[in-house]
Protein backbone atom coordinates (compact mmCIF):
# COMPACT_ATOMS: atom_id res chain seq x y z
CA UNK A 1 0.00 0.00 0.00
CA UNK A 2 2.81 2.04 1.22
CA UNK A 3 5.26 1.30 -1.72
CA UNK A 4 2.21 1.69 -4.25
CA UNK A 5 1.65 5.72 -2.78
CA UNK A 6 5.36 6.75 -3.75
CA UNK A 7 5.46 4.69 -7.02
CA UNK A 8 2.50 7.31 -8.14
CA UNK A 9 3.69 9.99 -6.75
CA UNK A 10 7.05 9.20 -8.60
CA UNK A 11 5.68 8.79 -11.44
CA UNK A 12 3.24 11.65 -11.59
CA UNK A 13 6.28 13.68 -10.53
CA UNK A 14 8.06 12.13 -13.69
CA UNK A 15 4.85 13.37 -15.80
CA UNK A 16 4.91 16.53 -14.93
CA UNK A 17 9.13 17.19 -15.34
CA UNK A 18 8.72 16.02 -18.49
CA UNK A 19 5.55 18.48 -19.04
CA UNK A 20 7.55 21.28 -17.79
CA UNK A 21 10.48 20.93 -19.45
CA UNK A 22 8.63 20.80 -23.20
CA UNK A 23 6.94 23.83 -22.07
CA UNK A 24 10.25 25.45 -21.14
CA UNK A 25 11.66 24.85 -24.29
CA UNK A 26 8.85 26.02 -26.17
CA UNK A 27 8.79 29.09 -23.65
CA UNK A 28 12.42 29.92 -24.28
CA UNK A 29 12.26 30.05 -27.82
CA UNK A 30 9.73 31.84 -28.44
CA UNK A 31 10.96 34.59 -25.88
CA UNK A 32 14.30 34.76 -27.57
CA UNK A 33 12.32 35.15 -31.49
CA UNK A 34 9.88 37.52 -29.04
CA UNK A 35 13.07 39.33 -27.60
CA UNK A 36 14.96 40.21 -30.43
CA UNK A 37 12.86 39.70 -33.24
CA UNK A 38 9.57 42.51 -31.92
CA UNK A 39 11.53 45.54 -31.79
CA UNK A 40 12.52 45.13 -34.66
CA UNK A 41 9.23 44.61 -36.29
CA UNK A 42 7.21 47.30 -37.67
CA UNK A 43 4.99 48.12 -40.50
CA UNK A 44 7.55 48.37 -43.40
CA UNK A 45 8.47 44.70 -42.90
CA UNK A 46 5.20 43.55 -43.07
CA UNK A 47 4.16 45.27 -46.19
CA UNK A 48 7.43 46.29 -48.36
CA UNK A 49 9.48 44.23 -50.84
CA UNK A 50 13.38 44.35 -50.28
CA UNK A 51 14.49 47.91 -51.04
CA UNK A 52 17.82 48.10 -52.66
CA UNK A 53 20.59 46.61 -50.03
CA UNK A 54 18.11 45.55 -47.42
CA UNK A 55 20.08 42.38 -46.58
CA UNK A 56 23.26 44.62 -45.67
CA UNK A 57 21.04 46.62 -43.63
CA UNK A 58 18.50 48.64 -46.28
CA UNK A 59 14.98 49.42 -46.25
CA UNK A 60 11.86 47.72 -47.35
CA UNK A 61 10.34 44.53 -45.82
CA UNK A 62 9.78 40.79 -46.55
CA UNK A 63 6.91 40.67 -48.08
CA UNK A 64 8.26 39.14 -51.16
CA UNK A 65 8.99 35.79 -48.71
CA UNK A 66 5.28 36.11 -46.70
CA UNK A 67 3.47 36.03 -49.85
CA UNK A 68 5.65 33.02 -51.46
CA UNK A 69 4.97 31.04 -48.30
CA UNK A 70 1.72 31.55 -49.14
CA UNK A 71 1.47 30.87 -52.34
CA UNK A 72 3.27 27.65 -51.08
CA UNK A 73 1.78 26.54 -48.70
CA UNK A 74 -1.82 27.09 -49.97
CA UNK A 75 -0.84 25.25 -53.04
CA UNK A 76 0.60 22.54 -51.73
CA UNK A 77 -2.16 21.91 -49.02
CA UNK A 78 -4.81 21.92 -51.93
CA UNK A 79 -2.70 19.58 -54.30
CA UNK A 80 -1.34 17.33 -51.32
CA UNK A 81 -5.28 17.05 -50.20
CA UNK A 82 -6.60 16.31 -54.03
CA UNK A 83 -3.91 13.33 -53.81
CA UNK A 84 -3.94 12.06 -50.34
CA UNK A 85 -7.39 11.93 -50.01
CA UNK A 86 -7.91 9.61 -52.67
CA UNK A 87 -5.21 7.33 -51.46
CA UNK A 88 -6.62 6.95 -47.90
CA UNK A 89 -9.77 6.59 -49.60
CA UNK A 90 -8.68 3.96 -51.42
CA UNK A 91 -6.51 2.39 -48.36
CA UNK A 92 -9.17 1.85 -46.15
CA UNK A 93 -12.37 1.22 -48.29
CA UNK A 94 -10.96 -0.48 -51.15
CA UNK A 95 -8.56 -2.75 -49.85
CA UNK A 96 -9.25 -5.42 -47.64
CA UNK A 97 -8.21 -5.10 -43.88
CA UNK A 98 -4.80 -7.79 -44.13
CA UNK A 99 -4.08 -6.47 -47.92
CA UNK A 100 -0.59 -6.85 -48.54
CA UNK A 101 -0.58 -3.98 -51.14
CA UNK A 102 -1.92 -1.98 -48.39
CA UNK A 103 0.83 -2.66 -46.05
CA UNK A 104 3.61 -2.34 -48.50
CA UNK A 105 2.03 1.06 -49.31
CA UNK A 106 1.71 1.64 -45.28
CA UNK A 107 5.13 1.22 -45.43
CA UNK A 108 6.21 3.60 -47.94
CA UNK A 109 4.88 6.29 -46.55
CA UNK A 110 6.26 5.76 -43.33
CA UNK A 111 10.00 6.09 -45.12
CA UNK A 112 8.93 9.10 -47.15
CA UNK A 113 7.62 10.88 -43.89
CA UNK A 114 11.78 9.92 -42.65
CA UNK A 115 13.08 11.17 -45.81
CA UNK A 116 14.64 14.92 -45.29
CA UNK A 117 13.11 17.50 -47.26
CA UNK A 118 16.87 18.32 -48.89
CA UNK A 119 16.48 14.94 -50.50
CA UNK A 120 13.01 15.73 -51.85
CA UNK A 121 14.07 18.91 -53.08
CA UNK A 122 17.63 17.87 -55.07
CA UNK A 123 15.16 14.64 -56.64
CA UNK A 124 12.70 17.60 -57.82
CA UNK A 125 15.65 19.37 -58.84
CA UNK A 126 16.55 16.49 -61.26
CA UNK A 127 13.09 16.38 -62.27
CA UNK A 128 12.77 20.10 -63.19
CA UNK A 129 15.82 19.93 -65.20
CA UNK A 130 14.52 17.38 -66.98
CA UNK A 131 11.32 19.11 -68.00
CA UNK A 132 13.43 22.08 -68.45
CA UNK A 133 11.93 24.31 -65.58
CA UNK A 134 14.00 27.02 -63.95
CA UNK A 135 13.96 27.59 -60.12
CA UNK A 136 10.09 28.72 -59.60
CA UNK A 137 6.95 28.95 -57.77
CA UNK A 138 5.55 25.82 -59.22
CA UNK A 139 9.04 24.12 -58.69
CA UNK A 140 8.41 24.95 -55.33
CA UNK A 141 5.07 23.79 -54.82
CA UNK A 142 5.66 20.26 -56.50
CA UNK A 143 8.25 19.60 -54.00
CA UNK A 144 6.56 21.10 -50.82
CA UNK A 145 3.44 18.94 -52.37
CA UNK A 146 5.84 15.53 -52.29
CA UNK A 147 6.95 16.62 -48.73
CA UNK A 148 3.51 17.14 -47.49
CA UNK A 149 1.77 13.79 -49.03
CA UNK A 150 3.36 11.49 -46.74
CA UNK A 151 2.19 13.11 -43.96
CA UNK A 152 -1.57 13.98 -45.34
CA UNK A 153 -1.76 10.22 -45.83
CA UNK A 154 -0.12 9.09 -42.77
CA UNK A 155 -1.68 10.67 -40.09
CA UNK A 156 -5.29 10.98 -42.36
CA UNK A 157 -4.66 6.99 -42.76
CA UNK A 158 -4.54 6.64 -38.93
CA UNK A 159 -8.09 8.09 -38.57
CA UNK A 160 -9.70 6.35 -41.37
CA UNK A 161 -8.41 3.06 -39.78
CA UNK A 162 -10.79 3.65 -36.65
CA UNK A 163 -13.92 3.65 -39.57
CA UNK A 164 -16.82 1.66 -37.98
CA UNK A 165 -17.57 -1.37 -40.04
CA UNK A 166 -20.87 -1.10 -39.18
CA UNK A 167 -20.93 2.43 -40.19
CA UNK A 168 -19.65 1.39 -44.02
CA UNK A 169 -22.08 -1.73 -43.79
CA UNK A 170 -25.27 0.68 -43.20
CA UNK A 171 -24.07 2.61 -46.13
CA UNK A 172 -23.36 -0.51 -48.49
CA UNK A 173 -27.26 -1.80 -47.07
CA UNK A 174 -29.06 1.08 -47.98
CA UNK A 175 -27.71 0.48 -52.12
CA UNK A 176 -24.57 2.57 -51.41
CA UNK A 177 -21.38 1.46 -53.85
CA UNK A 178 -17.91 1.89 -52.16
CA UNK A 179 -17.59 4.92 -54.48
CA UNK A 180 -20.84 6.75 -52.75
CA UNK A 181 -19.61 5.69 -49.48
CA UNK A 182 -17.02 8.59 -49.74
CA UNK A 183 -19.37 11.46 -48.51
CA UNK A 184 -20.13 9.14 -45.21
CA UNK A 185 -16.83 8.26 -44.63
CA UNK A 186 -15.05 12.26 -45.21
CA UNK A 187 -17.80 13.14 -42.61
CA UNK A 188 -16.48 10.17 -40.20
CA UNK A 189 -12.83 11.29 -40.72
CA UNK A 190 -12.97 14.86 -41.05
CA UNK A 191 -11.23 15.53 -37.65
CA UNK A 192 -8.52 13.63 -39.15
CA UNK A 193 -8.34 15.45 -42.24
CA UNK A 194 -8.24 18.72 -40.27
CA UNK A 195 -5.83 17.15 -37.82
CA UNK A 196 -3.90 16.34 -40.96
CA UNK A 197 -3.75 19.62 -42.82
CA UNK A 198 -2.20 21.97 -39.89
CA UNK A 199 0.39 19.35 -39.51
CA UNK A 200 1.11 19.91 -43.22
CA UNK A 201 0.87 23.29 -43.49
CA UNK A 202 3.35 23.44 -40.41
CA UNK A 203 6.00 21.66 -42.17
CA UNK A 204 5.18 23.07 -45.62
CA UNK A 205 5.63 27.09 -44.35
CA UNK A 206 8.88 25.81 -42.13
CA UNK A 207 10.67 24.00 -44.60
CA UNK A 208 13.81 25.78 -45.97
CA UNK A 209 15.41 22.99 -47.53
CA UNK A 210 13.39 21.16 -50.16
CA UNK A 211 12.66 25.12 -52.24
CA UNK A 212 15.69 26.41 -51.50
CA UNK A 213 17.18 24.86 -55.59
CA UNK A 214 13.50 24.61 -56.78
CA UNK A 215 11.66 28.23 -55.26
CA UNK A 216 14.73 29.68 -55.59
CA UNK A 217 14.82 33.00 -53.77
CA UNK A 218 13.80 36.28 -55.42
CA UNK A 219 13.35 40.27 -54.14
CA UNK A 220 10.23 40.23 -56.37
CA UNK A 221 6.55 38.70 -55.60
CA UNK A 222 5.76 35.91 -58.20
CA UNK A 223 3.20 36.93 -60.83
CA UNK A 224 3.19 33.79 -62.22
CA UNK A 225 3.99 29.71 -61.18
CA UNK A 226 7.13 30.00 -63.75
CA UNK A 227 8.54 32.84 -61.89
CA UNK A 228 11.19 31.82 -58.74
CA UNK A 229 9.39 32.91 -55.40
CA UNK A 230 10.74 33.64 -51.97
CA UNK A 231 9.99 31.61 -48.49
CA UNK A 232 10.03 33.18 -45.40
CA UNK A 233 12.37 30.23 -43.74
CA UNK A 234 15.16 31.17 -46.56
CA UNK A 235 14.52 35.00 -46.21
CA UNK A 236 15.72 34.07 -42.15
CA UNK A 237 18.83 32.22 -43.33
CA UNK A 238 19.54 35.05 -45.54
CA UNK A 239 19.26 37.58 -42.48
CA UNK A 240 20.87 35.39 -39.80
CA UNK A 241 24.17 34.97 -42.12
CA UNK A 242 24.37 38.49 -42.15
CA UNK A 243 27.28 39.73 -39.81
CA UNK A 244 25.15 42.72 -39.71
CA UNK A 245 23.03 43.04 -35.83
CA UNK A 246 20.59 44.72 -36.99
CA UNK A 247 19.80 42.89 -40.37
CA UNK A 248 19.99 39.81 -37.62
CA UNK A 249 16.78 40.92 -35.92
CA UNK A 250 14.98 41.73 -38.39
CA UNK A 251 15.38 37.78 -38.82
CA UNK A 252 14.02 37.12 -35.52
CA UNK A 253 11.31 39.34 -36.77
CA UNK A 254 10.59 37.23 -39.70
CA UNK A 255 10.46 33.74 -37.39
CA UNK A 256 8.28 36.02 -35.67
CA UNK A 257 5.56 36.41 -38.59
CA UNK A 258 6.13 33.22 -39.83
CA UNK A 259 4.94 32.08 -36.17
CA UNK A 260 2.27 33.98 -36.00
CA UNK A 261 1.19 32.80 -39.55
CA UNK A 262 0.82 29.24 -38.38
CA UNK A 263 -1.24 30.03 -35.00
CA UNK A 264 -3.52 31.78 -37.17
CA UNK A 265 -3.66 28.89 -39.38
CA UNK A 266 -3.98 26.45 -36.57
CA UNK A 267 -6.65 28.19 -34.91
CA UNK A 268 -8.96 28.76 -37.91
CA UNK A 269 -8.23 24.92 -38.54
CA UNK A 270 -8.93 24.21 -34.99
CA UNK A 271 -12.79 26.44 -35.67
CA UNK A 272 -13.20 24.64 -38.96
CA UNK A 273 -12.81 21.61 -37.74
CA UNK A 274 -15.45 21.55 -34.72
CA UNK A 275 -17.30 22.85 -37.61
CA UNK A 276 -17.37 19.99 -39.93
CA UNK A 277 -16.60 17.51 -36.86
CA UNK A 278 -20.54 18.13 -35.42
CA UNK A 279 -21.79 15.29 -36.82
CA UNK A 280 -19.18 12.60 -36.46
CA UNK A 281 -20.48 9.64 -34.32
CA UNK B 1 -59.57 -3.04 -64.59
CA UNK B 2 -63.01 -1.14 -64.79
CA UNK B 3 -61.29 1.67 -66.67
CA UNK B 4 -61.02 -1.01 -69.99
CA UNK B 5 -64.25 -0.82 -70.31
CA UNK B 6 -64.73 2.93 -69.72
CA UNK B 7 -62.29 3.15 -72.91
CA UNK B 8 -64.07 5.66 -75.52
CA UNK B 9 -62.47 3.18 -78.36
CA UNK B 10 -64.67 0.25 -76.73
CA UNK B 11 -67.33 2.50 -75.43
CA UNK B 12 -69.38 1.26 -78.40
CA UNK B 13 -68.47 -2.73 -78.12
CA UNK B 14 -68.83 -2.49 -74.55
CA UNK B 15 -73.06 -1.55 -74.84
CA UNK B 16 -73.43 -3.88 -77.91
CA UNK B 17 -72.37 -7.26 -75.91
CA UNK B 18 -72.95 -5.79 -72.35
CA UNK B 19 -74.61 -9.23 -71.57
CA UNK B 20 -71.11 -10.46 -72.21
CA UNK B 21 -69.43 -8.14 -70.04
CA UNK B 22 -70.96 -8.94 -66.30
CA UNK B 23 -68.92 -13.13 -67.61
CA UNK B 24 -65.92 -11.13 -68.74
CA UNK B 25 -65.70 -8.97 -66.13
CA UNK B 26 -66.03 -11.38 -63.44
CA UNK B 27 -63.71 -13.78 -64.92
CA UNK B 28 -61.10 -10.98 -65.33
CA UNK B 29 -61.32 -10.08 -62.23
CA UNK B 30 -60.71 -13.41 -60.82
CA UNK B 31 -57.60 -13.34 -62.95
CA UNK B 32 -56.15 -10.09 -62.10
CA UNK B 33 -56.88 -10.83 -58.64
CA UNK B 34 -55.23 -14.56 -58.97
CA UNK B 35 -52.21 -12.53 -60.74
CA UNK B 36 -52.25 -9.76 -58.27
CA UNK B 37 -52.31 -12.79 -55.53
CA UNK B 38 -49.30 -14.30 -57.81
CA UNK B 39 -47.19 -10.90 -58.08
CA UNK B 40 -47.22 -10.61 -54.22
CA UNK B 41 -45.93 -13.67 -53.06
CA UNK B 42 -43.45 -13.39 -55.93
CA UNK B 43 -42.40 -9.83 -55.11
CA UNK B 44 -40.69 -10.69 -52.07
CA UNK B 45 -39.83 -13.59 -52.08
CA UNK B 46 -36.98 -15.06 -50.61
CA UNK B 47 -35.58 -18.92 -50.85
CA UNK B 48 -32.23 -20.58 -50.02
CA UNK B 49 -30.71 -23.46 -51.28
CA UNK B 50 -27.76 -26.07 -50.42
CA UNK B 51 -25.94 -22.82 -49.47
CA UNK B 52 -23.07 -23.46 -48.18
CA UNK B 53 -19.99 -20.98 -46.48
CA UNK B 54 -16.96 -21.21 -45.84
CA UNK B 55 -14.44 -18.29 -44.39
CA UNK B 56 -10.98 -19.95 -45.09
CA UNK B 57 -11.38 -23.48 -44.49
CA UNK B 58 -13.56 -23.08 -41.89
CA UNK B 59 -17.50 -24.40 -42.44
CA UNK B 60 -19.87 -21.72 -41.55
CA UNK B 61 -23.21 -22.56 -42.54
CA UNK B 62 -24.03 -25.98 -44.17
CA UNK B 63 -26.59 -26.76 -45.97
CA UNK B 64 -29.14 -24.29 -45.64
CA UNK B 65 -32.59 -24.95 -47.14
CA UNK B 66 -34.88 -22.53 -46.37
CA UNK B 67 -38.15 -20.50 -47.56
CA UNK B 68 -38.55 -17.28 -45.63
CA UNK B 69 -42.58 -16.16 -45.82
CA UNK B 70 -44.05 -13.04 -47.26
CA UNK B 71 -44.91 -10.05 -44.85
CA UNK B 72 -44.08 -11.90 -42.18
CA UNK B 73 -41.94 -11.85 -39.30
CA UNK B 74 -39.22 -14.37 -39.10
CA UNK B 75 -36.98 -14.97 -36.70
CA UNK B 76 -33.96 -16.88 -36.59
CA UNK B 77 -32.95 -17.90 -33.10
CA UNK B 78 -29.82 -19.97 -31.78
CA UNK B 79 -27.30 -19.95 -29.37
CA UNK B 80 -24.23 -17.62 -30.76
CA UNK B 81 -22.00 -19.05 -32.95
CA UNK B 82 -24.38 -20.96 -34.70
CA UNK B 83 -24.51 -18.76 -38.03
CA UNK B 84 -27.27 -16.68 -37.92
CA UNK B 85 -25.45 -13.46 -38.40
CA UNK B 86 -23.38 -14.70 -41.37
CA UNK B 87 -26.81 -16.35 -42.58
CA UNK B 88 -28.55 -12.84 -42.39
CA UNK B 89 -25.14 -11.11 -44.01
CA UNK B 90 -25.59 -13.50 -46.35
CA UNK B 91 -28.98 -12.29 -48.00
CA UNK B 92 -28.03 -8.81 -49.00
CA UNK B 93 -24.29 -9.89 -49.43
CA UNK B 94 -22.34 -7.66 -46.95
CA UNK B 95 -20.46 -11.37 -45.92
CA UNK B 96 -18.64 -10.31 -49.81
CA UNK B 97 -16.22 -8.38 -47.80
CA UNK B 98 -15.20 -10.86 -45.38
CA UNK B 99 -11.31 -12.41 -46.01
CA UNK B 100 -11.54 -15.80 -47.95
CA UNK B 101 -15.18 -15.67 -48.23
CA UNK B 102 -16.43 -18.84 -50.30
CA UNK B 103 -20.16 -19.52 -51.34
CA UNK B 104 -21.75 -22.42 -52.69
CA UNK B 105 -25.61 -22.79 -53.35
CA UNK B 106 -28.07 -20.14 -54.07
CA UNK B 107 -30.17 -17.66 -52.73
CA UNK B 108 -33.47 -16.59 -54.72
CA UNK B 109 -35.19 -12.91 -54.43
CA UNK B 110 -37.45 -12.30 -56.79
CA UNK B 111 -35.99 -15.46 -58.29
CA UNK B 112 -32.72 -13.98 -59.40
CA UNK B 113 -30.17 -15.80 -58.04
CA UNK B 114 -28.02 -12.91 -55.95
CA UNK B 115 -24.67 -14.49 -56.02
CA UNK B 116 -25.53 -14.52 -60.17
CA UNK B 117 -22.98 -12.55 -61.80
CA UNK B 118 -25.39 -10.75 -63.47
CA UNK B 119 -26.92 -9.35 -60.91
CA UNK B 120 -26.69 -5.85 -59.35
CA UNK B 121 -25.43 -5.75 -55.61
CA UNK B 122 -26.27 -2.46 -55.17
CA UNK B 123 -29.93 -3.47 -56.25
CA UNK B 124 -30.20 -6.60 -54.04
CA UNK B 125 -29.12 -4.27 -51.16
CA UNK B 126 -31.46 -1.49 -51.99
CA UNK B 127 -34.22 -4.35 -51.49
CA UNK B 128 -33.15 -5.24 -48.11
CA UNK B 129 -32.78 -2.50 -45.30
CA UNK B 130 -30.28 -3.38 -42.61
CA UNK B 131 -30.91 -2.57 -38.98
CA UNK B 132 -27.54 -3.52 -37.49
CA UNK B 133 -27.05 -4.53 -33.66
CA UNK B 134 -25.74 -1.13 -32.24
CA UNK B 135 -27.74 1.42 -34.01
CA UNK B 136 -25.09 3.45 -36.36
CA UNK B 137 -26.65 6.56 -37.95
CA UNK B 138 -24.55 7.92 -40.29
CA UNK B 139 -22.52 11.28 -39.77
CA UNK B 140 -24.82 13.41 -40.83
CA UNK B 141 -28.21 15.46 -39.92
CA UNK B 142 -31.57 13.55 -38.94
CA UNK B 143 -32.62 15.16 -42.52
CA UNK B 144 -30.21 13.89 -44.20
CA UNK B 145 -29.33 10.56 -42.61
CA UNK B 146 -32.81 9.76 -44.03
CA UNK B 147 -32.36 11.85 -47.48
CA UNK B 148 -28.78 10.33 -48.21
CA UNK B 149 -30.32 6.90 -49.44
CA UNK B 150 -32.85 8.65 -51.34
CA UNK B 151 -30.40 10.74 -53.13
CA UNK B 152 -28.10 8.59 -53.84
CA UNK B 153 -30.92 6.94 -55.62
CA UNK B 154 -31.15 10.01 -57.76
CA UNK B 155 -34.16 11.60 -56.00
CA UNK B 156 -32.89 15.23 -55.80
CA UNK B 157 -36.63 17.08 -55.75
CA UNK B 158 -36.10 19.05 -52.18
CA UNK B 159 -40.44 19.15 -52.10
CA UNK B 160 -40.33 15.37 -52.50
CA UNK B 161 -37.10 14.24 -50.51
CA UNK B 162 -39.03 16.50 -47.58
CA UNK B 163 -42.13 13.99 -47.90
CA UNK B 164 -40.29 10.98 -47.79
CA UNK B 165 -38.28 11.97 -44.45
CA UNK B 166 -41.51 13.48 -42.48
CA UNK B 167 -43.35 9.78 -43.93
CA UNK B 168 -40.29 7.94 -42.95
CA UNK B 169 -40.01 9.24 -39.59
CA UNK B 170 -43.76 9.56 -38.79
CA UNK B 171 -43.83 5.36 -39.58
CA UNK B 172 -41.10 4.79 -37.06
CA UNK B 173 -43.29 7.20 -34.60
CA UNK B 174 -40.37 9.22 -34.38
CA UNK B 175 -41.10 12.69 -36.70
CA UNK B 176 -42.98 14.18 -33.17
CA UNK B 177 -39.74 13.49 -31.21
CA UNK B 178 -37.40 15.53 -33.97
CA UNK B 179 -39.52 17.88 -36.41
CA UNK B 180 -38.01 20.41 -34.78
CA UNK B 181 -34.44 19.67 -35.14
CA UNK B 182 -34.25 17.74 -38.46
CA UNK B 183 -30.81 19.42 -38.72
CA UNK B 184 -29.24 18.63 -35.43
CA UNK B 185 -26.64 15.78 -35.68
CA UNK B 186 -28.04 12.30 -35.79
CA UNK B 187 -25.57 11.52 -32.82
CA UNK B 188 -27.35 14.11 -30.70
CA UNK B 189 -29.96 11.83 -30.30
CA UNK B 190 -30.72 8.94 -27.67
CA UNK B 191 -29.62 5.41 -28.45
CA UNK B 192 -33.07 3.82 -28.33
CA UNK B 193 -33.90 8.03 -31.14
CA UNK B 194 -31.25 6.70 -33.62
CA UNK B 195 -32.43 3.07 -33.67
CA UNK B 196 -35.70 4.06 -35.33
CA UNK B 197 -33.81 7.28 -37.20
CA UNK B 198 -31.61 3.88 -38.62
CA UNK B 199 -34.93 2.11 -39.40
CA UNK B 200 -36.49 5.25 -40.88
CA UNK B 201 -33.74 5.47 -42.76
CA UNK B 202 -33.79 1.90 -44.48
CA UNK B 203 -36.90 2.07 -44.82
CA UNK B 204 -36.49 5.28 -47.02
CA UNK B 205 -34.92 3.44 -50.00
CA UNK B 206 -38.20 1.59 -50.24
CA UNK B 207 -36.68 -2.21 -49.62
CA UNK B 208 -38.93 -5.13 -49.16
CA UNK B 209 -37.08 -7.21 -46.23
CA UNK B 210 -36.15 -5.72 -43.84
CA UNK B 211 -33.04 -7.67 -42.06
CA UNK B 212 -32.45 -6.94 -38.41
CA UNK B 213 -29.22 -8.25 -36.60
CA UNK B 214 -29.84 -8.33 -32.87
CA UNK B 215 -31.81 -4.66 -33.48
CA UNK B 216 -32.89 -4.61 -30.11
CA UNK B 217 -29.91 -6.03 -27.79
CA UNK B 218 -28.12 -2.65 -27.32
CA UNK B 219 -31.64 -0.81 -26.48
CA UNK B 220 -33.21 -0.02 -23.06
CA UNK B 221 -36.26 -1.99 -22.65
CA UNK B 222 -38.72 0.36 -23.24
CA UNK B 223 -37.07 1.23 -26.50
CA UNK B 224 -36.70 -2.19 -27.97
CA UNK B 225 -40.52 -2.57 -26.96
CA UNK B 226 -41.19 -0.23 -28.99
CA UNK B 227 -38.97 -1.03 -31.96
CA UNK B 228 -40.73 -4.40 -31.36
CA UNK B 229 -44.06 -3.27 -32.09
CA UNK B 230 -42.77 -1.38 -35.34
CA UNK B 231 -41.66 -4.37 -36.62
CA UNK B 232 -45.43 -6.00 -35.71
CA UNK B 233 -46.61 -2.74 -37.42
CA UNK B 234 -44.17 -3.08 -40.36
CA UNK B 235 -45.11 -6.18 -41.22
CA UNK B 236 -48.15 -5.60 -43.19
CA UNK B 237 -45.83 -3.86 -46.36
CA UNK B 238 -42.19 -5.86 -45.34
CA UNK B 239 -41.07 -8.93 -44.82
CA UNK B 240 -38.76 -8.86 -41.85
CA UNK B 241 -35.90 -11.29 -41.16
CA UNK B 242 -34.80 -10.84 -37.53
CA UNK B 243 -32.11 -12.45 -35.74
CA UNK B 244 -32.60 -12.87 -32.45
CA UNK B 245 -30.59 -14.12 -28.92
CA UNK B 246 -34.00 -13.33 -26.71
CA UNK B 247 -35.95 -15.90 -27.34
CA UNK B 248 -38.57 -14.04 -25.34
CA UNK B 249 -38.28 -12.00 -28.22
CA UNK B 250 -39.03 -14.31 -31.08
CA UNK B 251 -42.01 -15.77 -28.55
CA UNK B 252 -43.77 -12.02 -28.40
CA UNK B 253 -43.17 -11.50 -32.17
CA UNK B 254 -42.47 -14.31 -34.64
CA UNK B 255 -44.75 -15.68 -37.28
CA UNK B 256 -41.97 -18.18 -38.07
CA UNK B 257 -39.03 -19.37 -36.88
CA UNK B 258 -35.39 -21.14 -37.69
CA UNK B 259 -33.39 -22.78 -35.34
CA UNK B 260 -29.91 -22.94 -36.55
CA UNK B 261 -26.90 -24.78 -34.36
CA UNK B 262 -23.50 -24.74 -35.53
CA UNK B 263 -23.94 -23.90 -39.07
CA UNK B 264 -27.31 -26.17 -39.57
CA UNK B 265 -30.80 -25.26 -39.94
CA UNK B 266 -32.20 -27.53 -37.16
CA UNK B 267 -35.77 -26.84 -37.39
CA UNK B 268 -38.01 -24.57 -39.10
CA UNK B 269 -41.65 -23.48 -39.22
CA UNK B 270 -44.54 -21.49 -38.20
CA UNK B 271 -43.83 -19.88 -34.77
CA UNK B 272 -46.23 -21.93 -32.90
CA UNK B 273 -45.54 -25.06 -34.00
CA UNK B 274 -41.91 -24.77 -33.58
CA UNK B 275 -42.20 -23.44 -29.75
CA UNK B 276 -45.22 -25.14 -28.87
CA UNK B 277 -44.08 -29.02 -30.65
CA UNK B 278 -40.77 -28.87 -31.95
CA UNK B 279 -39.96 -32.22 -34.05
CA UNK B 280 -35.89 -32.28 -33.23
CA UNK B 281 -34.79 -33.06 -29.65
CA UNK B 282 -31.88 -30.00 -29.99
CA UNK B 283 -34.76 -27.30 -30.24
CA UNK B 284 -36.60 -28.84 -27.74
CA UNK B 285 -33.85 -28.60 -24.89
CA UNK B 286 -32.85 -24.94 -26.43
CA UNK B 287 -36.13 -24.02 -26.31
CA UNK B 288 -36.99 -25.36 -22.39
CA UNK B 289 -34.63 -22.73 -21.59
CA UNK B 290 -37.30 -20.34 -22.44
CA UNK B 291 -40.37 -21.85 -21.14
CA UNK B 292 -39.19 -22.70 -17.78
Amino acid sequence: MRLKFIEEKIAKGLMVVASLAVFAFVVNIIYTIFRRGFPALNWEMISQIPAGGYYNGGGGGILNAIIGSLYIVLGSTFLGLLISIPVVFYLNVYLKKDSKLAYVARLAFDVLFGIPSIVYGAFAFTIMIYLGMHTSLGGGILVITLLVIPIFIRSMDEVAQQLPKDLLDSTYALGATKLETIKVVLRQIAPGIATATLLSVGRAIGDAAGVMFTAGFTDSIPTSLGQPAATLPLSVFFQLSSPNADVQDRAYSAALILIFIVLVISILGRLITNHFSKHKI
Amino acid sequence: MKFLYRNPTRASWAEDYSFLNNDLDKSAKEKLEKDKEGLRIKKSYLKVSDLNIYIHKAHILKNVNIEIPDKKITCIIGPSGCGKSTLLKTFNRLIDDTEGIKYEGSILVDDTDIFDKKTEITDIRKKMGLLSQRPCPLPMSIYDNIAFGCKMHGERNRKKLNEIVEEQLKAVGLWEEVKNRLHAPASKLSIGQQQRLCLARGLAVEPEFILADEATSALDPISSKHIEELFVKLKQDYTIILVTHTLRQALRIADHVIFMYLGEVIEAGPADEVFNNPKQELTRKYLEGAFS
